[in-house]
């Protein structure tokens, strides 16, 4: 496969996932500001949001004051903003545009009438009535653009290419959800508060990566910290986790293995195994948000090292 | 009575009573029956369907000079035009003729000239010609053939009366809307495909790729074979992708390529891989930044001297773009005697070379009946349609002719025929013409049908997708 389709195929799988987790994101807060919680908690929730994806001097520099209103049109709809929702799915396509012939008529569709009906939704009073019906959308989508790659694309380098993107970025992403959240948590003193208000606030965490109902089928128990970290981090038969991603990572790289990738490979292994073999006392002991920096740094190395060895076109 | 000739309705002075008036031609009939059925609704909700379809398919194309990554909709129109097979069998005679002269006459230029020594064609008419690479002179491309993709412009003035307008030999396009019209009108109307014997076309590109294969150089046995585009932001970057992905080849980009130890590679995820045969939809301007245009970055740095030294296959070659020049038009039935030694079977619209004084001053004094057309012009630009003209379009013209004169032609204002078309008034005539794709290869081979456009404005001939033309799907009925 050429270097530059393979390149395409990487991005348009990264931004499609990064839309999902955005949404997935903007969700969660959107419903944990519907209970009730002091106007200096819902401002720190909104801020955490451009905390997560490092979007807060950006939006500073746009808008100044911080509303609900103003941080949901950056994050959705602002063009100039290069993660928005809407640039990631605008980029997504444009990807796949560029090697639509490498992709099935399907997924082509799904990526064009994606950003097709995006532009009508946007349009539309959607965001300002029912903002969560719009997410649910961009996470409909995103599942279907998986769906049909899986369900029509022959599995060749395209496809792994296309796995390590979605994977790679959702690694990305979850870590960084769980960081923010850990240290909204601290922030704001919870853990002392009333166990009945945790509740609502690592649920929201759970949800907003598909985990809830994954929780009380994997520990049947209350929901504490300690085990929400362990399932977005640890857990291999959770599907957001970062196991779970380093698992896809690990196996679609060796998919594609070349003269140079060695290396790279090598790198991806010893992140999977760290996280195969920690336990999560362990990683609490040394810092959560130390060992997540540090594995996002790594994440950051990693799509890099894919990027040398495989994308950018070698020279003569 | 009707001044063109109608695709579907002749006139009859028998009928009506002898009061005169139009008939259906055989060949329409059973369309035509069926059309009268269709309520205006069914109709109208099939065209929406259609575009809706085309938009969400992304059948689309950019525009030159809006803004990069504007696509647009080429206008699809569900009334197909219908040519039965005894016409369809002349055209084809007539076309694979004409395409086998003018493949000789590009192997002739480059090589022994015969052509020119005969005094047949001027040789300052070949040397001065903007698009002859003397780079080529004594070349050998595999089996001899330069114009592997040809899309000659065919127009019809009465029965079984084709006019050949022009001869696209360098990069034409348009063949991806021919066989997505005929997909289309498949999944709209699937009942018109069982009331009507239509000759498929959706083999296209299984044939290209055959060719394309066959010309591969001396020695490869399994040629590896890629579509070349200018990148998305071209005009007919659909087409590309699609015929690439039709083929199960690679579409690649010039940077994608790099010449190496006197071959072509691609830049792969697994290293470098060799390249033979290269479908470019590029101009020659822009292949080789070190042999053309310098500063061209769509190109690959070195290529012509791999394909000089026949190492690679370009499709369609360097420098067949001299044959279908608007200058060398006038002398293609010619060049048909002298390679063939046969008569030409398709008409050559009679044209004026104004580098010639008195063509010049015939074309001066009848401006306002003619159509003048740049030598090197293309897409419908740089033209003066005489007749649709104001005066201060004529005159400007007229300037033009004066201070170049050989950078014009002029030929009279064809009767284009029309077919039935849907308009915001209904169903109304437009001129339509025929684009036809020949392949050459070991042999002559085409789809049976083309590409019809036509012209939506009322009375206008320009028929070219920039300048707002649309398109329909054409049938040859088997008997």
């Amino acid at each position: 496969m050429l270097s530059r389709t393979a390149d395409h195929l990487f991005w348009m799988a990264r931004y499609t996932e990064r839309a999902e987790n955005t949404a997935r994101m903007l969700d969660v807060n959107i419903q944990t500001s519907m209970l009730p919680q002091s106007a200096e908690d819902a401002e720190r929730g909104w801020r955490a949001m451009l905390g997560i994806s490092e979007l807060q001097s950006a939006f500073d520099h746009q808008y100044g004051l911080l509303t609900k209103k103003d941080v949901l049109d950056f994050m959705v709809r602002d063009p100039m903003n290069p993660s928005s929702i809407a640039s990631c799915l605008k980029e997504a396509r444009e990807n796949a545009r560029a090697v639509r012939g490498t992709l099935t008529t399907e997924v082509w569709e799904t990526q064009n009438a994606t950003w097709l009906d995006m532009q009508e939704r946007l349009s539309d009073t959607i965001l300002e009535n029912d903002p969560s019906q719009f997410f649910e959308w961009v996470k409909y989508r995103s599942h279907l653009s998986r769906g049909v790659t899986l369900g029509t694309m022959l599995k060749d380098e395209a496809v792994h290419f296309i796995r390590l993107g979605t994977f790679i970025e959702r690694a990305d992403n979850t870590a960084r959800i769980l960081d923010v959240k850990f240290h909204g948590a601290k922030e704001s003193g919870r853990g002392n508060d009333s166990l009945q208000r945790d509740f609502y606030y690592w649920a929201a965490l759970l949800r907003s990566v598909s985990g809830f109902e994954i929780y009380r089928k994997v520990y049947r128990d209350v929901i504490t910290p300690e085990r929400v970290a362990e399932l977005l981090m640890l857990r291999g038969d959770m599907p957001r986790s970062l196991l779970a991603c380093m698992d896809e990572v690990v196996a679609n790289l060796k998919e594609v293995r070349n003269d140079v990738s060695a290396d790279t490979e090598r790198f991806a292994g010893k992140l999977h195994a760290e996280l195969q073999f920690a336990r999560i006392e362990e990683i609490l002991a040394e810092g959560l948000h130390d060992n997540l920096t540090r594995f996002l740094e790594n994440i950051f190395d990693l799509g890099n090292r894919v990027s040398r060895d495989f994308l950018v076109p070698l020279a003569a | 009575m009707a001044k063109f000739f109608n695709e579907m309705h002749a006139y009859d002075a028998a009928v009506n009573g002898g009061a005169g008036g139009e008939l259906t031609r055989e060949h329409y009939r059973e369309f035509c029956n069926w059309l009268a059925q269709q309520p205006a609704e069914r109709l109208k909700r099939k065209r929406a369907e259609a575009d809706l379809s085309f938009r969400r398919v992304g059948i689309t194309f950019a525009v030159y000079g809006d803004d990069a990554g504007t696509e647009r909709l080429i206008p699809f129109d569900i009334i197909p035009r219908i040519i039965h097979a005894g016409e369809w069998a002349q055209l084809q005679k007539g076309l694979a003729q004409r395409v086998q002269a003018l493949n000789m006459f590009i192997h002739d230029i480059y090589h022994d000239q015969n052509i020119i020594k005969a005094g047949i064609i001027p040789a300052e008419q070949i040397y001065k010609n903007a698009q002859y690479r003397p780079e080529m002179q004594g070349i050998s491309v595999a089996s001899d053939i330069y114009a592997h993709i040809a899309g000659v412009d065919i127009v019809r003035a009465g029965e079984g009366e084709f006019y050949v307008l022009e001869d696209n030999l360098r990069v034409p396009s348009g063949v991806s809307y021919m066989l997505e019209d005929r997909k289309m009108m498949m999944r709209l109307f699937p009942e018109l495909f069982a009331r009507n014997k239509i000759a498929p076309v959706d083999h296209y590109p299984d044939m290209l790729l055959d060719n394309l294969r066959s010309v591969a150089p001396m020695g490869v046995d399994n040629p590896t074979v890629v579509v070349m585009t200018p990148g998305m932001y071209n005009s007919a970057y659909f087409e590309h992708a699609f015929l690439a992905q039709q083929m199960g080849v690679e579409l690649v980009e010039g940077k994608d390529l790099f010449v190496n130890d006197n071959a072509v590679f691609m830049r792969t995820t697994r290293g470098p891989k060799r390249v033979d045969v290269i479908y470019r939809r590029i101009d020659d301007d822009f292949l080789d930044p070190l042999a053309f245009r310098p500063d061209s970055s769509l190109g690959v740095p070195g290529l012509l001297s791999v394909y000089r030294a026949g190492r690679v296959t370009l499709a369609n070659a360097i420098g067949t773009g001299v044959a279908d020049d608007k200058s060398i038009y006038p002398f293609v039935p010619d060049m048909v005697r002298f390679y063939l030694t046969e008569e030409p079977i398709l008409n050559n619209v009679p044209t004026y070379q104004c580098r010639k004084p008195d063509d010049l001053s015939y074309t001066l004094a009848n401006l306002g009946d003619l159509v003048v057309k740049e030598v090197h012009g293309a897409g419908g630009y740089g033209m003066l349609v005489g007749p649709a003209s104001t005066k201060a379009q004529i005159e400007d013209f007229r300037q033009r002719l004066l201070a170049k004169p050989d950078g014009y032609i002029a030929q009279p204002t064809l009767a284009l025929s029309a077919c039935p078309t849907f308009v915001e008034s209904g169903i109304a005539p437009r001129h339509i013409d025929l684009r036809p794709f020949v392949l050459s290869g070991k042999t002559i081979s085409m789809v049976p049908g083309g590409l019809t456009r036509v012209a939506l404005q009322e009375g206008s001939l320009v028929v070219n997708s920039s300048q707002g033309g649309g398109t329909k799907d054409t049938w040859i009925l088997e008997n």
